[in-house]
Protein backbone atom coordinates (compact mmCIF):
# COMPACT_ATOMS: atom_id res chain seq x y z
CA UNK A 1 0.00 0.00 0.00
CA UNK A 2 1.21 3.46 -0.82
CA UNK A 3 0.72 6.24 1.71
CA UNK A 4 -1.19 9.34 0.76
CA UNK A 5 1.91 11.43 1.41
CA UNK A 6 4.04 9.25 -0.89
CA UNK A 7 1.40 9.29 -3.59
CA UNK A 8 1.22 13.07 -3.69
CA UNK A 9 5.03 13.33 -3.73
CA UNK A 10 5.52 10.88 -6.60
CA UNK A 11 2.56 12.17 -8.55
CA UNK A 12 3.94 15.72 -8.37
CA UNK A 13 7.38 14.60 -9.55
CA UNK A 14 5.88 12.53 -12.35
CA UNK A 15 3.63 15.37 -13.45
CA UNK A 16 6.52 17.81 -13.38
CA UNK A 17 8.65 15.36 -15.32
CA UNK A 18 6.01 14.71 -17.95
CA UNK A 19 5.17 18.35 -18.46
CA UNK A 20 8.85 19.29 -18.63
CA UNK A 21 9.73 16.70 -21.24
CA UNK A 22 6.58 17.50 -23.18
CA UNK A 23 7.61 21.14 -23.19
CA UNK A 24 11.12 20.38 -24.38
CA UNK A 25 9.86 18.12 -27.16
CA UNK A 26 7.54 20.88 -28.26
CA UNK A 27 10.43 23.34 -28.51
CA UNK A 28 12.86 20.98 -30.14
CA UNK A 29 10.65 19.46 -32.85
CA UNK A 30 13.03 19.54 -35.84
CA UNK A 31 10.31 20.72 -38.18
CA UNK A 32 9.56 23.64 -35.90
CA UNK A 33 13.22 24.55 -35.49
CA UNK A 34 13.60 24.38 -39.26
CA UNK A 35 10.55 26.54 -39.80
CA UNK A 36 11.76 29.11 -37.30
CA UNK A 37 15.23 29.13 -38.77
CA UNK A 38 14.00 29.49 -42.34
CA UNK A 39 11.59 32.15 -41.30
CA UNK A 40 14.51 34.11 -39.92
CA UNK A 41 16.72 33.59 -42.96
CA UNK A 42 15.35 36.24 -45.33
CA UNK A 43 14.10 39.79 -44.89
CA UNK A 44 14.66 42.15 -47.79
CA UNK A 45 15.81 45.67 -46.90
CA UNK A 46 16.97 48.62 -48.97
CA UNK A 47 19.69 51.20 -48.44
CA UNK A 48 19.82 54.62 -50.13
CA UNK A 49 22.91 56.82 -49.96
CA UNK A 50 21.73 60.37 -50.61
CA UNK A 51 25.30 61.63 -50.75
CA UNK A 52 25.91 59.57 -53.88
CA UNK A 53 22.70 60.37 -55.75
CA UNK A 54 23.15 62.93 -58.56
CA UNK A 55 19.52 62.95 -59.66
CA UNK A 56 20.07 61.39 -63.10
CA UNK A 57 16.76 59.52 -62.84
CA UNK A 58 18.08 56.42 -64.62
CA UNK A 59 16.57 54.37 -61.77
CA UNK A 60 13.12 55.75 -62.53
CA UNK A 61 13.50 55.07 -66.25
CA UNK A 62 14.63 51.49 -65.61
CA UNK A 63 11.87 50.87 -63.06
CA UNK A 64 9.12 52.03 -65.40
CA UNK A 65 10.39 49.85 -68.23
CA UNK A 66 11.03 46.80 -66.09
CA UNK A 67 7.68 46.90 -64.32
CA UNK A 68 5.55 47.92 -67.30
CA UNK A 69 4.31 51.20 -65.90
CA UNK A 70 3.10 53.24 -68.92
CA UNK A 71 6.07 55.46 -69.66
CA UNK A 72 4.25 58.72 -70.21
CA UNK A 73 1.69 58.36 -67.42
CA UNK A 74 2.62 60.56 -64.48
CA UNK A 75 2.84 57.67 -62.02
CA UNK A 76 5.89 55.69 -60.99
CA UNK A 77 6.92 53.08 -58.43
CA UNK A 78 10.09 54.94 -57.54
CA UNK A 79 10.98 58.59 -57.94
CA UNK A 80 13.69 61.09 -57.01
CA UNK A 81 13.05 64.32 -55.13
CA UNK A 82 15.23 67.41 -55.26
CA UNK A 83 15.63 69.50 -52.12
CA UNK A 84 17.15 72.97 -52.34
CA UNK A 85 17.43 74.90 -49.10
CA UNK A 86 18.32 78.55 -49.53
CA UNK A 87 20.18 80.77 -47.07
CA UNK A 88 16.92 82.38 -45.92
CA UNK A 89 15.94 78.94 -44.58
CA UNK A 90 13.31 78.30 -47.25
CA UNK A 91 12.82 74.85 -48.73
CA UNK A 92 12.32 74.40 -52.46
CA UNK A 93 11.52 70.86 -53.56
CA UNK A 94 10.38 69.26 -56.79
CA UNK A 95 10.28 66.01 -58.71
CA UNK A 96 9.22 66.69 -62.31
CA UNK A 97 7.71 63.49 -63.80
CA UNK A 98 9.15 61.69 -60.78
CA UNK A 99 12.59 62.56 -62.25
CA UNK A 100 12.07 60.05 -65.06
CA UNK A 101 14.24 62.31 -67.23
CA UNK A 102 16.48 63.42 -64.40
CA UNK A 103 17.04 67.02 -63.34
CA UNK A 104 18.22 68.90 -66.40
CA UNK A 105 17.16 72.36 -65.28
CA UNK A 106 18.52 74.40 -62.37
CA UNK A 107 15.08 75.98 -61.95
CA UNK A 108 12.62 74.41 -59.51
CA UNK A 109 9.50 72.98 -61.12
CA UNK A 110 6.39 74.38 -59.43
CA UNK A 111 3.95 72.48 -61.63
CA UNK A 112 1.49 73.87 -64.20
CA UNK A 113 4.41 75.02 -66.29
CA UNK A 114 5.66 77.48 -63.68
CA UNK A 115 9.25 77.48 -62.48
CA UNK A 116 11.25 79.21 -59.81
CA UNK A 117 14.73 80.61 -60.35
CA UNK A 118 17.26 80.09 -57.60
CA UNK A 119 20.63 81.83 -57.62
CA UNK A 120 23.56 79.51 -57.04
CA UNK A 121 25.02 81.83 -54.40
CA UNK A 122 21.77 81.69 -52.39
CA UNK A 123 21.87 77.91 -51.96
CA UNK A 124 22.75 76.68 -48.47
CA UNK A 125 22.35 73.00 -49.21
CA UNK A 126 20.87 70.98 -52.04
CA UNK A 127 20.61 67.26 -52.63
CA UNK A 128 18.55 64.44 -54.13
CA UNK A 129 16.50 61.82 -52.31
CA UNK A 130 15.27 58.69 -54.12
CA UNK A 131 11.99 57.30 -52.81
CA UNK A 132 10.40 53.88 -53.13
CA UNK A 133 8.14 51.56 -51.15
CA UNK A 134 9.44 51.10 -47.61
CA UNK A 135 8.11 47.51 -47.35
CA UNK A 136 7.14 48.38 -43.76
CA UNK A 137 7.25 45.78 -41.04
CA UNK A 138 3.80 47.07 -39.98
CA UNK A 139 2.29 48.11 -43.32
CA UNK A 140 -0.81 50.28 -42.83
CA UNK A 141 -1.78 49.72 -46.47
CA UNK A 142 -2.21 46.01 -45.75
CA UNK A 143 -4.24 46.61 -42.59
CA UNK A 144 -6.89 48.58 -44.46
CA UNK A 145 -7.36 46.26 -47.43
CA UNK A 146 -10.92 44.95 -47.12
CA UNK A 147 -10.47 41.93 -49.40
CA UNK A 148 -6.99 40.55 -48.64
CA UNK A 149 -5.59 41.67 -51.98
CA UNK A 150 -2.45 43.23 -50.53
CA UNK A 151 -0.32 41.42 -48.01
CA UNK A 152 3.14 40.93 -46.63
CA UNK A 153 5.03 37.99 -48.11
CA UNK A 154 7.11 35.87 -45.70
CA UNK A 155 10.28 37.69 -46.84
CA UNK A 156 8.82 41.06 -45.83
CA UNK A 157 7.91 42.43 -49.27
CA UNK A 158 4.40 43.86 -49.53
CA UNK A 159 2.68 42.61 -52.68
CA UNK A 160 -0.61 43.37 -54.44
CA UNK A 161 -2.76 40.60 -55.91
CA UNK A 162 -4.02 42.21 -59.12
CA UNK A 163 -6.66 39.55 -59.67
CA UNK A 164 -8.10 40.12 -56.19
CA UNK A 165 -7.85 43.94 -55.88
CA UNK A 166 -11.22 45.68 -56.23
CA UNK A 167 -9.68 49.13 -56.72
CA UNK A 168 -11.24 50.76 -53.67
CA UNK A 169 -8.16 52.91 -53.06
CA UNK A 170 -8.06 52.55 -49.27
CA UNK A 171 -4.41 51.45 -49.38
CA UNK A 172 -3.47 54.46 -51.48
CA UNK A 173 -4.94 56.73 -48.81
CA UNK A 174 -3.40 54.74 -45.95
CA UNK A 175 0.22 54.85 -47.11
CA UNK A 176 1.98 57.67 -45.24
CA UNK A 177 4.72 57.70 -47.88
CA UNK A 178 2.48 58.09 -50.92
CA UNK A 179 4.09 55.21 -52.80
CA UNK A 180 0.85 53.66 -54.03
CA UNK A 181 -1.16 54.62 -57.10
CA UNK A 182 -3.60 53.11 -59.56
CA UNK A 183 -2.04 51.27 -62.47
CA UNK A 184 -3.32 53.11 -65.56
CA UNK A 185 -3.89 49.84 -67.46
CA UNK A 186 -4.83 47.27 -64.82
CA UNK A 187 -6.84 49.73 -62.71
CA UNK A 188 -5.61 48.05 -59.53
CA UNK A 189 -3.40 49.31 -56.72
CA UNK A 190 0.24 49.40 -57.76
CA UNK A 191 3.48 49.79 -55.83
CA UNK A 192 7.19 49.02 -55.76
CA UNK A 193 7.92 45.42 -54.74
CA UNK A 194 11.73 45.57 -54.86
CA UNK A 195 11.38 43.94 -58.35
CA UNK A 196 10.14 40.73 -56.75
CA UNK A 197 10.69 38.76 -59.97
CA UNK A 198 14.33 39.82 -60.11
CA UNK A 199 15.37 39.43 -56.48
CA UNK A 200 13.98 35.90 -56.53
CA UNK A 201 16.29 35.09 -59.46
CA UNK A 202 19.44 36.36 -57.75
CA UNK A 203 19.30 39.59 -59.73
CA UNK A 204 19.25 43.10 -58.37
CA UNK A 205 16.16 45.28 -58.68
CA UNK A 206 16.15 47.25 -61.94
CA UNK A 207 16.77 50.56 -60.16
CA UNK A 208 19.73 49.16 -58.23
CA UNK A 209 21.32 47.77 -61.39
CA UNK A 210 20.67 51.00 -63.31
CA UNK A 211 22.19 53.31 -60.71
CA UNK A 212 25.70 54.26 -61.93
CA UNK A 213 26.69 55.73 -58.58
CA UNK A 214 25.82 52.91 -56.16
CA UNK A 215 23.32 55.14 -54.40
CA UNK A 216 20.82 52.27 -54.16
CA UNK A 217 21.47 48.88 -52.58
CA UNK A 218 19.38 45.90 -51.60
CA UNK A 219 20.20 43.35 -48.92
CA UNK A 220 18.99 40.76 -46.47
CA UNK A 221 18.91 42.10 -42.92
CA UNK A 222 18.79 38.55 -41.47
CA UNK A 223 22.11 37.54 -43.03
CA UNK A 224 24.91 38.72 -40.73
CA UNK A 225 27.42 38.54 -43.61
CA UNK A 226 25.37 40.71 -45.95
CA UNK A 227 27.28 43.95 -46.66
CA UNK A 228 24.09 46.02 -46.69
CA UNK A 229 22.88 44.47 -43.43
CA UNK A 230 26.27 45.33 -41.91
CA UNK A 231 25.95 48.99 -42.87
CA UNK A 232 22.39 49.21 -41.55
CA UNK A 233 23.23 47.52 -38.26
CA UNK A 234 26.56 49.22 -37.56
CA UNK A 235 26.39 52.66 -39.16
CA UNK A 236 24.18 55.71 -38.73
CA UNK A 237 21.15 55.39 -40.96
CA UNK A 238 17.76 57.08 -40.90
CA UNK A 239 14.23 56.12 -41.84
CA UNK A 240 11.31 58.20 -43.08
CA UNK A 241 8.41 59.21 -40.83
CA UNK A 242 9.38 57.03 -37.88
CA UNK A 243 6.57 58.68 -35.86
CA UNK A 244 3.98 56.58 -37.70
CA UNK A 245 5.31 53.35 -36.19
CA UNK A 246 5.26 51.58 -39.54
CA UNK A 247 8.87 50.37 -39.16
CA UNK A 248 10.00 51.16 -42.73
CA UNK A 249 12.70 48.89 -44.14
CA UNK A 250 14.26 51.38 -46.54
CA UNK A 251 17.18 53.02 -44.77
CA UNK A 252 18.84 56.29 -45.72
CA UNK A 253 22.37 57.58 -45.34
CA UNK A 254 22.54 61.37 -45.09
CA UNK A 255 18.88 62.04 -44.41
CA UNK A 256 18.08 65.70 -43.69
CA UNK A 257 15.36 66.99 -41.37
CA UNK A 258 13.73 68.68 -44.35
CA UNK A 259 13.10 65.34 -46.08
CA UNK A 260 9.55 64.16 -45.64
CA UNK B 1 -50.66 38.78 -42.46
CA UNK B 2 -47.11 39.26 -41.29
CA UNK B 3 -45.80 39.09 -44.82
CA UNK B 4 -44.16 42.48 -44.63
CA UNK B 5 -41.77 41.05 -42.01
CA UNK B 6 -41.35 37.52 -43.27
CA UNK B 7 -40.85 38.26 -46.94
CA UNK B 8 -37.80 40.53 -46.61
CA UNK B 9 -36.43 38.17 -43.96
CA UNK B 10 -36.71 35.23 -46.33
CA UNK B 11 -35.03 37.25 -49.08
CA UNK B 12 -32.14 38.08 -46.76
CA UNK B 13 -31.84 34.46 -45.60
CA UNK B 14 -31.90 33.36 -49.23
CA UNK B 15 -29.10 35.80 -50.11
CA UNK B 16 -26.99 34.61 -47.18
CA UNK B 17 -27.49 31.01 -48.25
CA UNK B 18 -26.56 31.90 -51.84
CA UNK B 19 -23.34 33.64 -50.77
CA UNK B 20 -22.40 30.66 -48.59
CA UNK B 21 -23.09 28.32 -51.52
CA UNK B 22 -21.02 30.28 -54.01
CA UNK B 23 -18.15 31.05 -51.62
CA UNK B 24 -16.38 27.65 -51.75
CA UNK B 25 -16.33 27.79 -55.55
CA UNK B 26 -15.35 31.45 -55.84
CA UNK B 27 -12.63 31.74 -53.19
CA UNK B 28 -9.40 30.00 -54.28
CA UNK B 29 -8.17 27.08 -52.17
CA UNK B 30 -4.93 28.83 -51.21
CA UNK B 31 -6.69 31.95 -49.96
CA UNK B 32 -6.46 32.26 -46.23
CA UNK B 33 -4.45 33.37 -43.24
CA UNK B 34 -0.71 32.78 -43.61
CA UNK B 35 2.57 33.49 -41.77
CA UNK B 36 1.89 36.96 -40.45
CA UNK B 37 -1.61 36.31 -39.18
CA UNK B 38 -4.88 37.89 -40.14
CA UNK B 39 -3.75 41.51 -40.17
CA UNK B 40 -0.79 41.23 -42.55
CA UNK B 41 -0.95 37.68 -43.89
CA UNK B 42 -4.47 37.21 -45.25
CA UNK B 43 -4.04 36.53 -48.95
CA UNK B 44 -3.97 34.16 -51.91
CA UNK B 45 -0.67 32.30 -51.70
CA UNK B 46 -0.47 31.62 -55.45
CA UNK B 47 0.00 35.34 -56.04
CA UNK B 48 3.57 35.15 -54.74
CA UNK B 49 4.41 32.78 -57.62
CA UNK B 50 2.54 35.05 -60.05
CA UNK B 51 4.85 37.92 -59.14
CA UNK B 52 7.96 35.77 -59.44
CA UNK B 53 6.94 34.92 -63.02
CA UNK B 54 7.08 38.51 -64.33
CA UNK B 55 9.57 38.65 -67.22
CA UNK B 56 12.96 40.22 -66.65
CA UNK B 57 13.71 43.03 -69.11
CA UNK B 58 17.06 44.47 -68.07
CA UNK B 59 19.79 41.86 -68.51
CA UNK B 60 22.82 43.82 -67.31
CA UNK B 61 26.02 44.85 -69.12
CA UNK B 62 27.60 41.46 -68.38
CA UNK B 63 25.23 39.88 -70.90
CA UNK B 64 26.50 42.03 -73.80
CA UNK B 65 30.07 40.82 -73.32
CA UNK B 66 30.01 37.89 -75.77
CA UNK B 67 28.64 39.79 -78.77
CA UNK B 68 29.83 43.36 -78.28
CA UNK B 69 33.24 42.84 -76.66
CA UNK B 70 34.67 45.91 -78.40
CA UNK B 71 32.06 48.17 -76.81
CA UNK B 72 32.58 46.64 -73.37
CA UNK B 73 36.32 47.09 -73.77
CA UNK B 74 36.09 50.74 -74.85
CA UNK B 75 33.55 51.66 -72.23
CA UNK B 76 35.42 49.95 -69.40
CA UNK B 77 38.36 52.31 -69.91
CA UNK B 78 36.28 55.47 -69.94
CA UNK B 79 34.74 57.56 -67.18
CA UNK B 80 31.38 56.22 -68.42
CA UNK B 81 32.29 52.68 -67.32
CA UNK B 82 29.91 53.05 -64.39
CA UNK B 83 26.91 53.43 -66.74
CA UNK B 84 24.99 50.30 -67.73
CA UNK B 85 24.70 49.78 -71.51
CA UNK B 86 20.94 49.44 -71.16
CA UNK B 87 20.65 52.87 -69.56
CA UNK B 88 21.40 54.31 -73.01
CA UNK B 89 20.13 51.50 -75.23
CA UNK B 90 16.96 50.46 -73.41
CA UNK B 91 16.10 47.10 -71.89
CA UNK B 92 17.68 44.19 -73.80
CA UNK B 93 14.66 41.87 -73.37
CA UNK B 94 15.46 38.87 -75.65
CA UNK B 95 17.91 40.81 -77.86
CA UNK B 96 19.25 39.82 -80.38
CA UNK B 97 16.33 37.48 -81.15
CA UNK B 98 13.69 40.04 -80.15
CA UNK B 99 14.35 42.86 -80.70
CA UNK B 100 17.05 42.29 -83.33
CA UNK B 101 18.61 45.66 -82.68
CA UNK B 102 18.50 47.76 -79.58
CA UNK B 103 17.60 51.43 -79.95
CA UNK B 104 20.24 54.13 -79.68
CA UNK B 105 19.34 57.14 -77.57
CA UNK B 106 21.11 60.13 -79.12
CA UNK B 107 19.02 62.82 -77.43
CA UNK B 108 20.70 65.64 -75.56
CA UNK B 109 18.40 64.91 -72.63
CA UNK B 110 20.05 61.55 -72.09
CA UNK B 111 23.42 63.24 -71.48
CA UNK B 112 22.00 66.22 -69.63
CA UNK B 113 20.68 63.91 -66.88
CA UNK B 114 24.19 63.98 -65.50
CA UNK B 115 25.87 66.90 -67.27
CA UNK B 116 23.55 69.87 -66.72
CA UNK B 117 25.58 71.99 -64.38
CA UNK B 118 24.00 72.03 -60.93
CA UNK B 119 26.33 73.49 -58.31
CA UNK B 120 24.78 71.76 -55.35
CA UNK B 121 26.80 71.65 -52.16
CA UNK B 122 26.26 68.42 -50.18
CA UNK B 123 25.49 66.49 -53.37
CA UNK B 124 27.75 64.41 -55.62
CA UNK B 125 26.15 66.21 -58.56
CA UNK B 126 28.46 69.18 -58.02
CA UNK B 127 31.43 66.87 -58.68
CA UNK B 128 30.31 65.90 -62.20
CA UNK B 129 31.57 67.88 -65.16
CA UNK B 130 28.69 70.16 -65.98
CA UNK B 131 27.73 72.38 -68.89
CA UNK B 132 24.99 74.92 -69.41
CA UNK B 133 22.69 73.28 -71.99
CA UNK B 134 21.51 76.68 -73.17
CA UNK B 135 24.97 77.84 -74.24
CA UNK B 136 26.98 74.63 -74.85
CA UNK B 137 26.36 74.04 -78.57
CA UNK B 138 22.58 74.09 -78.35
CA UNK B 139 20.47 72.22 -80.93
CA UNK B 140 23.31 69.82 -81.77
CA UNK B 141 23.37 66.23 -80.54
CA UNK B 142 26.08 65.79 -77.93
CA UNK B 143 27.26 62.59 -79.62
CA UNK B 144 28.11 64.42 -82.84
CA UNK B 145 31.12 65.81 -80.94
CA UNK B 146 31.54 63.49 -77.95
CA UNK B 147 31.88 59.71 -78.12
CA UNK B 148 29.39 58.34 -75.60
CA UNK B 149 31.46 55.17 -75.09
CA UNK B 150 34.69 57.10 -74.66
CA UNK B 151 33.92 60.69 -73.77
CA UNK B 152 37.48 61.94 -73.79
CA UNK B 153 38.05 65.66 -74.12
CA UNK B 154 41.35 65.03 -75.90
CA UNK B 155 41.32 66.18 -79.48
CA UNK B 156 38.46 68.58 -78.83
CA UNK B 157 39.61 72.14 -78.97
C1 LIG C 1 23.91 36.99 -78.82
C2 LIG C 1 24.66 38.16 -79.24
C3 LIG C 1 24.23 39.51 -78.73
C4 LIG C 1 24.09 39.91 -77.42
C5 LIG C 1 24.21 39.09 -76.15
C6 LIG C 1 23.82 41.32 -77.47
N1 LIG C 1 23.77 41.76 -78.76
FE1 LIG C 1 23.43 43.65 -79.41
N2 LIG C 1 23.39 43.04 -81.30
C7 LIG C 1 23.66 41.75 -81.74
C8 LIG C 1 23.46 41.69 -83.17
C9 LIG C 1 23.67 40.44 -84.02
C10 LIG C 1 23.07 42.99 -83.60
C11 LIG C 1 22.75 43.46 -84.99
C12 LIG C 1 24.01 44.01 -85.56
C13 LIG C 1 23.77 44.78 -86.79
O1 LIG C 1 22.83 44.50 -87.51
O2 LIG C 1 24.56 45.69 -87.01
C14 LIG C 1 23.05 43.81 -82.39
C15 LIG C 1 22.73 45.16 -82.40
C16 LIG C 1 22.82 45.97 -81.28
C17 LIG C 1 22.62 47.40 -81.28
C18 LIG C 1 22.26 48.26 -82.48
C19 LIG C 1 23.47 48.56 -83.30
C20 LIG C 1 23.14 49.41 -84.48
O3 LIG C 1 24.04 49.62 -85.25
O4 LIG C 1 22.00 49.85 -84.62
C21 LIG C 1 22.79 47.84 -80.01
C22 LIG C 1 22.70 49.26 -79.52
C23 LIG C 1 23.10 46.68 -79.21
N3 LIG C 1 23.10 45.56 -80.01
C24 LIG C 1 23.33 46.71 -77.85
C25 LIG C 1 23.43 45.58 -77.06
C26 LIG C 1 23.47 45.62 -75.63
C27 LIG C 1 23.42 46.88 -74.79
C28 LIG C 1 23.55 44.34 -75.21
C29 LIG C 1 23.60 43.83 -73.76
C30 LIG C 1 22.45 44.17 -72.94
C31 LIG C 1 23.57 43.48 -76.36
N4 LIG C 1 23.49 44.27 -77.48
C32 LIG C 1 23.65 42.10 -76.33
C33 LIG C 1 24.04 40.70 -80.93
C34 LIG C 1 24.01 40.68 -79.56
C1 LIG D 1 26.15 57.08 -72.16
C2 LIG D 1 25.27 56.31 -72.98
C3 LIG D 1 25.77 55.00 -73.59
C4 LIG D 1 26.27 53.91 -72.93
C5 LIG D 1 26.52 53.76 -71.44
C6 LIG D 1 26.50 52.90 -73.94
N1 LIG D 1 26.17 53.37 -75.15
FE1 LIG D 1 26.29 52.37 -76.92
N2 LIG D 1 25.80 54.05 -77.91
C7 LIG D 1 25.41 55.23 -77.34
C8 LIG D 1 25.14 56.19 -78.39
C9 LIG D 1 24.68 57.63 -78.17
C10 LIG D 1 25.44 55.55 -79.61
C11 LIG D 1 25.40 56.16 -81.00
C12 LIG D 1 26.78 56.65 -81.30
C13 LIG D 1 26.85 57.47 -82.56
O1 LIG D 1 25.85 57.73 -83.17
O2 LIG D 1 27.97 57.84 -82.88
C14 LIG D 1 25.82 54.18 -79.27
C15 LIG D 1 26.13 53.21 -80.19
C16 LIG D 1 26.24 51.85 -79.89
C17 LIG D 1 26.27 50.76 -80.86
C18 LIG D 1 26.12 50.82 -82.36
C19 LIG D 1 26.92 51.81 -83.07
C20 LIG D 1 28.38 51.53 -83.11
O3 LIG D 1 29.13 52.43 -82.76
O4 LIG D 1 28.77 50.45 -83.51
C21 LIG D 1 26.40 49.60 -80.14
C22 LIG D 1 26.49 48.20 -80.69
C23 LIG D 1 26.47 49.97 -78.74
N3 LIG D 1 26.36 51.33 -78.64
C24 LIG D 1 26.61 49.07 -77.73
C25 LIG D 1 26.81 49.43 -76.41
C26 LIG D 1 27.19 48.51 -75.38
C27 LIG D 1 27.38 47.01 -75.55
C28 LIG D 1 27.32 49.23 -74.24
C29 LIG D 1 27.75 48.75 -72.86
C30 LIG D 1 29.07 48.20 -72.78
C31 LIG D 1 27.00 50.60 -74.56
N4 LIG D 1 26.72 50.68 -75.88
C32 LIG D 1 26.96 51.64 -73.64
C33 LIG D 1 25.26 55.49 -75.99
C34 LIG D 1 25.71 54.66 -74.99
C1 LIG E 1 24.89 58.54 -65.48
C2 LIG E 1 25.48 59.81 -65.64
C3 LIG E 1 26.08 60.16 -66.99
C4 LIG E 1 25.44 60.20 -68.19
C5 LIG E 1 23.99 59.83 -68.51
C6 LIG E 1 26.41 60.69 -69.13
N1 LIG E 1 27.59 60.93 -68.49
FE1 LIG E 1 29.23 61.78 -69.30
N2 LIG E 1 30.23 61.54 -67.54
C7 LIG E 1 29.71 60.99 -66.42
C8 LIG E 1 30.75 60.86 -65.44
C9 LIG E 1 30.58 60.29 -64.03
C10 LIG E 1 31.91 61.35 -66.02
C11 LIG E 1 33.30 61.36 -65.38
C12 LIG E 1 33.92 62.69 -65.34
C13 LIG E 1 33.22 63.64 -64.46
O1 LIG E 1 32.29 64.31 -64.93
O2 LIG E 1 33.60 63.77 -63.31
C14 LIG E 1 31.55 61.81 -67.35
C15 LIG E 1 32.40 62.43 -68.23
C16 LIG E 1 32.02 62.95 -69.44
C17 LIG E 1 32.83 63.81 -70.28
C18 LIG E 1 34.20 64.35 -69.95
C19 LIG E 1 35.22 63.27 -70.22
C20 LIG E 1 36.60 63.66 -69.71
O3 LIG E 1 37.54 63.01 -70.15
O4 LIG E 1 36.71 64.55 -68.87
C21 LIG E 1 32.10 64.09 -71.41
C22 LIG E 1 32.53 64.93 -72.59
C23 LIG E 1 30.86 63.39 -71.27
N3 LIG E 1 30.84 62.71 -70.08
C24 LIG E 1 29.87 63.40 -72.22
C25 LIG E 1 28.69 62.69 -72.12
C26 LIG E 1 27.74 62.54 -73.21
C27 LIG E 1 27.92 63.07 -74.60
C28 LIG E 1 26.70 61.82 -72.71
C29 LIG E 1 25.46 61.36 -73.46
C30 LIG E 1 25.66 60.36 -74.47
C31 LIG E 1 26.99 61.55 -71.32
N4 LIG E 1 28.22 62.09 -71.00
C32 LIG E 1 26.12 60.90 -70.46
C33 LIG E 1 28.41 60.62 -66.21
C34 LIG E 1 27.44 60.59 -67.19
C1 LIG F 1 29.76 71.13 -81.46
C2 LIG F 1 30.40 70.11 -80.67
C3 LIG F 1 29.87 69.86 -79.27
C4 LIG F 1 28.60 69.50 -78.92
C5 LIG F 1 27.37 69.34 -79.83
C6 LIG F 1 28.62 69.28 -77.52
N1 LIG F 1 29.88 69.51 -77.01
FE1 LIG F 1 30.49 69.21 -75.13
N2 LIG F 1 32.31 69.95 -75.54
C7 LIG F 1 32.72 70.29 -76.81
C8 LIG F 1 34.10 70.79 -76.73
C9 LIG F 1 34.93 71.28 -77.90
C10 LIG F 1 34.47 70.69 -75.37
C11 LIG F 1 35.81 71.04 -74.73
C12 LIG F 1 36.02 72.51 -74.58
C13 LIG F 1 35.06 73.12 -73.64
O1 LIG F 1 35.13 72.86 -72.45
O2 LIG F 1 34.17 73.85 -74.10
C14 LIG F 1 33.33 70.15 -74.66
C15 LIG F 1 33.30 69.91 -73.29
C16 LIG F 1 32.29 69.20 -72.67
C17 LIG F 1 32.32 68.75 -71.30
C18 LIG F 1 33.44 68.96 -70.32
C19 LIG F 1 33.27 70.26 -69.64
C20 LIG F 1 34.35 70.48 -68.61
O3 LIG F 1 34.02 71.08 -67.61
O4 LIG F 1 35.48 70.06 -68.84
C21 LIG F 1 31.16 68.12 -71.06
C22 LIG F 1 30.71 67.46 -69.74
C23 LIG F 1 30.39 68.18 -72.26
N3 LIG F 1 31.10 68.85 -73.21
C24 LIG F 1 29.14 67.63 -72.39
C25 LIG F 1 28.34 67.85 -73.51
C26 LIG F 1 26.94 67.50 -73.54
C27 LIG F 1 26.18 66.81 -72.41
C28 LIG F 1 26.48 67.85 -74.75
C29 LIG F 1 25.06 67.73 -75.28
C30 LIG F 1 24.05 68.37 -74.45
C31 LIG F 1 27.59 68.42 -75.48
N4 LIG F 1 28.69 68.43 -74.67
C32 LIG F 1 27.52 68.88 -76.80
C33 LIG F 1 31.99 70.20 -77.98
C34 LIG F 1 30.66 69.87 -78.06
Amino acid sequence: MISRRDFIKKATIAAAGVSFSAASIEILTPARVHALKNDKALRWVFLVDTYKCVGCGLCVKACKNENEIPYDANVTRTWVERYVITKDGKLHADSPKGARDGFTDPRIDLGMGRTEDIKTEDIKKAFFVPKLCNQCENPPCVQVCPVGATYQAPDGVVLVDRSWCIGCGYCIMACPYGVRFFHPKHHTAEKCNFCYHRINKDMKPACVQACPFDARKIGNIKDPDDPVAKIITTERVGILKSEYGTKPQVFYIGLDEEVR
Amino acid sequence: MKNHVLRPLLVVLGLVALVLLIRPFYVPKDFGVHERGYMYGWYRQGNIEDWKKVTVKYQGSESCKDCHPDKIETLSQSPHAIIQCENCHGPALEHPSAPEKLPIDRTRGQCLRCHTKLSYPTSARAGLKGIDPGSHNPDTECVSCHNPHKPSLEGLK
